[in-house]
């Protein structure tokens, strides 16, 4: 019985996952159309994919996106990641051996 | 960090500089195909530790130093947020384009974009190198 219940749970709901996947997701290789007032029909995803090679003049359309569209936010990963890295050494070199 | 078996040990030896060189390849490729400054860089430092989980710290056989390491990461951090200054300062925004863009699917091409996955590049890998060695020197410590 301790067994049974979470192997029944898991199909359950892997079932209702399974379902919503199959009937609601978009088809493979499009994605939601906005549909906000006079942004009809105009996806960012579709502009970006068309623009993006000409304005970036990167082949990799998540590079020009990365680096190009919200290369900001990139580099402000960057220098999060800096810091982070910072806080662990100072954590875990802060005393040091007999070296 | 006693290290592992020697069939560990000389496979990983043997594997190390090939899992290098895809992880440059995949940075300096990083406009082109699929990847990017973020993902070579953790392959290349996927390497490293893959050498030092193998053989352990004392003894492994690359060169390491703390310090170049600490440099080469502060280096990749100042020439992206440099690169950025440079585009206010000619005008076209920050991380504006000021290189050429190029012909498309050249490995020269895409303005700034190689210098920054780069950049990033080596940012990356030395950021997760160093977080690993110094996880792994502090064991080595407790354990003595």
């Amino acid at each position: 019985m301790r067994r049974v219940v979470p192997f029944v749970a898991v199909l359950v709901v892997g079932f209702i996952l399974l379902f919503t996947v199959v009937n609601y997701l978009p088809p493979f290789g499009s994605f939601p159309q906005r549909k906000l007032g006079a942004f009809e029909n105009q996806s960012v995803g579709q502009r970006i994919l068309e623009n993006a090679p000409r304005e970036t003049g990167s082949a990799n359309v998540v590079t020009s996106v990365v680096w190009d569209y919200r290369g900001y936010d990139t580099m402000g990963e960057c220098t999060i990641l800096f810091t982070a890295v910072c806080g662990v050494l100072m954590l875990f070199l802060a005393t040091r051996g007999e070296e | 960090m006693a290290g592992m078996t020697t069939i560990v040990r000389t496979i990983s030896r043997l594997l190390f500089p090939f899992m290098l060189l895809f992880g440059v390849y995949v940075l300096i490729h990083g406009h082109l195909t699929p990847g990017g400054g973020f993902q070579g860089g953790v392959i290349i430092a996927a390497s490293f530790v893959m050498i030092w989980l193998a053989y352990g710290l004392e003894q492994s056989p690359i060169g390491f130093k703390l310090f170049r390491t600490e440099v080469l990461e502060a280096i990749g951090g100042l020439v992206i947020v440099a690169v950025g200054v440079v585009g206010i300062v000619a005008g076209v925004g920050v991380l504006g384009h000021v290189l050429p863009l190029g012909t498309l699917g050249n490995l020269f091409s895409g303005g700034n974009l190689p210098l920054l996955n780069i950049c990033v590049g080596i940012e990356v890998a030395a950021s997760l190198i160093l977080v690993f060695y110094a996880m792994l020197r502090k064991i080595a410590w407790d354990e003595k």
